[in-house]
């Protein structure tokens, strides 16, 4: 298909369509993980750990005494294996717990309030010793081991997981540059906030033997894999219905201890078991971004080409591994390619800590990678007096490019992303400046991005599944097995669907939530859906269209190439007469060989596992982006207002442009709260702001003007050209606003959010070295 | 509710114009009343702190933390959650404004910035004066939405305030 020929005649893709699940939404009749009842359900509870690291003896004697509970349970009732990839997680603690969200015994019971209750009998007779809570210390040798699960990796003590990756020719590299900058960042811990808590509804039915889980996994056959692993329980009686979901952003990609223990309590008790966190739970029980301490090294020659990149890095494990550990994967081709840089080396380690575990989160450490890495571009322009703008434009990526590590850019907008906001930016169409007391000073910064934009080969398959069934009425049954998760992939489904068999996208119903109906697929993450899911669906789709054509050739009696979709109707454009989908679709089913128009395809992107030196082309197609933010700092106070974010990015094509402008303003706006306000403060393994108060989520007052401009690069692996796009409005948004600080206030910031005390600080320390 | 514990009050109000009359504990919150004694599911918990505003109910046409207020007092009164928002197929224009602009995501946030707007919209009315966009914003400063980045709401909103 050639994507000239379909942009003249598009009728559906590129015009703006209100989501087509918005409507049960906003009337309040979508069924959330919180309103699930089910008949003679029980309510459960999680008892959690005092103290950070400790050990423990435990009686729930008298709580199993109270009117109303059903079951309790601790590591004593249960016969399971651990959870995690690394399998170094155990489901409820025996002995000893090593953080503050370990799990010591749940309950369930005839209502929430009994199962709270239930909690507070619970004797637990604590032996609280000294955590380690500082990774550097965790890796010092006399250190004790924090993690007894975790047999050796060989990575050394305390590490869950070394990456180690080079390319290049380093030390002719350093040799080559004019100048070399060296740093230490420091990236804080972020949480999801999602306004829906965690939630599962487990229902195990004595009679089939089959575990039902409604749950909010945003990756449901994985899922269904580690459940059984845990559980020791076949995989195919798993059955997961995902509910509909109150915000993921990467939060539901990990199985976590509270969903195998509500599959336990159903199954002791023969009831469905329905846990839901509160709030503070929520903050101090569900993952977090990685907090880390970056060492970066980088080096420039005298044209102001990148010569090298060095990357140090320790990340805060917390006491037990998720998939959050394997963010170096994305972070080093931040590193390794992001700008055209001929050496690099990389090496990060996760390390254990009696912290709360970090997992995975939107953009899946590109946010600290690039907020490191394009710190240091705007350190070398500086040291080597060249313009910032300047700089970023003769380093950038370019179609055809094959980086240091192998990804191959088929397309690329990186350049032509950064001319847009370096241009855009330059127009004075708000706030900035006119403040023209001495007190406020104002800053424009730059920071660019790179993600994978179709699909991400880190499992071994990363392919998706898609049914469609035409019925006798016209009607279109999109079965597939992507995951809707908010961010609009059902509607850019049937979008696509509608766009090509001329269906109205009223008549189009996408089933996407019951692991025991839906087609494999690998799950909601990477920006994959919109590539990997539409793509499927566009292989099944082309199978139904040629069944379709063959019988309406002959029933218009003309040959199949002259034959098209348009108007529910499959017309010829040469007799100029036409048939009804639906008539075909019974003339079908009810002609001999009588056939029903249902097709099915499974779609795996042409990308490759990358080796063990991590070298390989890991996507099927790449997203660039860049942003330019203005701020106003005022210095009497250090607070920074964020007023404009141009976001210019490479999205392929657009498909449904209202969808693609509300990620990226929700993107943004996650990135202003990463950049400036948000933090999970944590000392000694102790969560100190575990509520909406004191953790300073941005509300409708906070936000700056947001200008987008979208690039297409029409990328020829993608559905319509398109490419992955959500995850790429946060990355280098916080960049961007210390970039932008650093030049209001002409001195820099090296940690994240960039607070009020911080920028103080930073202008005192400038005004007495001034003196 | 037991009728005859000595903490259950009997109280008399309106939830989405249909008046009811119920036994109800006097530590209990609306929320719950609205939640589980009446199962309107529409109206979210997402915090139960009076920080998130998911819970947001109409009280005689103003919007309130339904988490924080204390379901005995609503005796007499006149709530509206946001199954109350559309009468059978027929939509509120807020709703309507919201799908329009694109302004729902996940829509955990959803029903509680529609109450939000409503008020918004009422008060307008009351006092024969349009907000400006930064009135608006300060308005919606008590609901929180992770998704949207707010912008859309805002424009939902704009539209439906500059009518
Ligand atoms: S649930 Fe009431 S304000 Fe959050
Ligand atoms: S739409 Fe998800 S929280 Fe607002």
């Amino acid at each position: 298909m050639s994507n000239e020929k379909m942009t003249e005649k598009l009728k559906v893709i590129g015009k703006p369509q209100p989501k087509i699940d918005a409507g049960i939404r906003i009337t309040g009749k979508a069924v959330y993980g919180q309103d699930i009842k089910l008949p003679y359900m029980l309510y459960g509870a999680i008892l959690r750990s005092e103290h950070p690291y400790s050990g423990f003896s435990i009686d729930v004697s008298e709580a199993k005494k109270l009117e109303g509970v059903v079951c309790v349970i601790t590591a004593d009732d249960v016969d399971c294996n651990n959870i995690s990839y690394r399998k170094d997680h155990p489901i409820l603690k025996k002995g000893e717990v090593n953080c503050l969200r370990d799990e010591i015994a749940a309950v369930a019971a005839e209502s929430k309030e009994i199962a709270v209750q239930a909690l507070k009998l619970i004797k637990v007779n604590y032996k609280p010793g000294h955590g380690i809570y500082d990774p550097f210390e965790a890796l010092k040798p006399e250190a004790r081991i924090i993690n007894k699960y975790l047999k050796d990796t060989g990575q050394g003590k305390n590490i869950s997981h070394k990456f180690l990756y080079e390319h290049g020719n380093l030390d002719e590299e350093k040799r080559k540059s004019k100048e070399i900058v060296s740093n230490r960042f420091v990236l804080p811990r972020v949480t999801h906030c999602c306004l829906a808590t965690s939630n599962i509804t487990a229902d195990f039915s004595p009679v089939t033997k089959r575990l039902t889980l409604y749950s909010s996994t945003q990756v449901p056959f994985l899922y269904q894999r580690d459940m059984a692993h845990a559980l020791k329980i076949n995989p195919s009686d798993i059955r997961v219905v995902q509910v509909v979901i109150g915000g993921g952003f990467g939060s539901k990609l990990d199985m976590y201890p509270f969903e195998p223990i509500a599959a336990i309590l159903s199954m002791k008790t023969c009831r469905p078991v329905q846990i839901i966190f509160d709030r503070e739970e929520e903050f101090i029980a569900s993952p977090t971004r990685q907090a880390m301490v970056m060492d970066i090294e980088a080096g420039i020659d005298k044209n102001g080409r990148f010569t090298f990149r060095e990357a140090n890095i320790v990340i805060d494990n917390g006491a037990y591994t998720s998939w959050g550990a394997t963010t170096p994967f994305v972070m080093m081709q931040t590193f390794s390619s992001l700008y055209h840089v001929p050496a690099c080396r990389f090496e990060s380690k996760a390390v254990y800590t009696n912290n709360v575990y970090a997992g995975s989160f939107r953009g899946y450490g590109n946010p600290q990678a690039t907020f490191a890495l394009e710190s240091t571009i705007d350190l070398l322009a500086e040291k080597l007096g060249m313009s910032k703008t300047e700089m970023r434009l003769i380093n950038a990526n370019f179609k055809g490019e094959t980086s240091g590590q192998g990804l191959t850019y088929y397309t690329c907008g990186h350049k032509e992303a950064l001319e847009m906001v370096i241009d855009k930016s330059k127009n004075q169409n708000s706030e900035f400046g006119i403040r023209n007391e001495k007190r406020f000073l104002f800053g424009t910064g730059y920071a660019s991005m790179l993600h994978v934009g179709g699909g991400a080969k880190i499992y071994r398959s990363d392919g998706c599944g898609t049914r469609v069934n035409l019925d006798d009425y016209g009607h279109l049954t999109i079965i597939t097995g992507s995951t809707e998760i908010g961010q609009g992939s059902e509607t850019v489904l049937a979008m696509l669907a509608s766009e090509e068999l001329s269906i109205p996208i009223s008549k189009i119903k996408v089933i996407n939530t019951d692991t025991d109906v839906k087609p494999w697929d690998v799950g909601v993450h990477a920006s994959r859906t919109t590539f990997v899911a539409g793509n499927s669906l566009l292989g099944a789709i082309s199978k139904l269209k040629i069944k379709l054509i063959k019988k309406a050739a002959e029933i218009l009696q003309c040959t199949i190439d002259e034959l098209i979709f348009v108007n529910e109707e499959i017309k010829s454009e040469h007799k100029n007469n036409s048939v009804r989908i639906e008539k075909v679709v019974r003339e079908i089913h009810f002609s001999q060989p009588n056939e029903l128009c249902t097709e099915n395809f499974f779609y795996e992107p042409s990308s490759e596992f990358q080796d063990k030196d991590y070298k390989g082309n890991v996507s099927g197609a790449y997203a660039f982006a860049a942003q330019a933010v203005k701020v106003e700092v005022d210095t009497y106070t250090g607070n920074v207002k964020v007023l404009d974010v141009y976001v210019a990015q490479d999205v392929g094509k657009v498909l449904n442009p209202m969808g693609l402008t509300g990620q990226i303003e929700g993107g943004v706006l996650m990135g202003v709260g990463y950049g400036i306000s948000e933090e999970l403060m944590v000392e000694n393994g102790r969560i100190l702001n575990p509520n909406f108060h004191n953790y300073k989520m941005l509300t409708a007052s906070d936000v700056p003007n947001i200008h987008f401009y979208p690039i297409e690069t029409n990328d020829s692996q993608g559905p319509y050209g398109a490419k992955g796009m959500a995850e790429a409005p946060l990355i280098p948004t916080a960049a961007a606003i210390a970039n932008a600080v650093a030049d209001a206030i002409q001195a820099r910031i090296y940690s994240l959010p960039v607070t009020p005390e911080k920028i103080l600080k930073a202008l005192k320390e400038k005004n007495i070295k001034h003196k | 509710m037991k009728k005859n514990s000595p903490i259950a009050k009997l109280i008399t109000f309106t939830v989405n114009g249909k008046e009811f009359t119920r036994y109800v504990i006097q530590s209990m919150l609306l929320i719950d009343l609205i939640r589980d004694e009446l199962g309107l599911t529409g109206t979210k918990t997402g915090c139960l702190e009076g920080e998130c505003g998911a819970c947001s109910v109409l009280l005689n046409g103003a919007a309130i933390n339904s988490c924080l207020f204390l379901a005995i007092n609503v005796e007499g009164h006149e709530i509206t959650t946001i199954e109350g928002f559309s009468t059978g197929e027929k939509m509120d224009e807020v709703q309507t404004a919201m799908i329009q602009n694109g302004a729902v995501q996940c829509g955990f946030c959803s029903s509680g910035m529609a109450v939000s707007i409503k008020s918004m919209q009422t008060r307008s009315r009351n006092e024969s004066r349009i907000p400006t966009r930064h009135e608006i914003q300060k308005g919606l400063e008590g609901n929180l939405c992770r998704c949207t980045g707010y912008i859309k709401i805002i424009e939902a909103a704009g539209e439906i305030l500059n009518k």
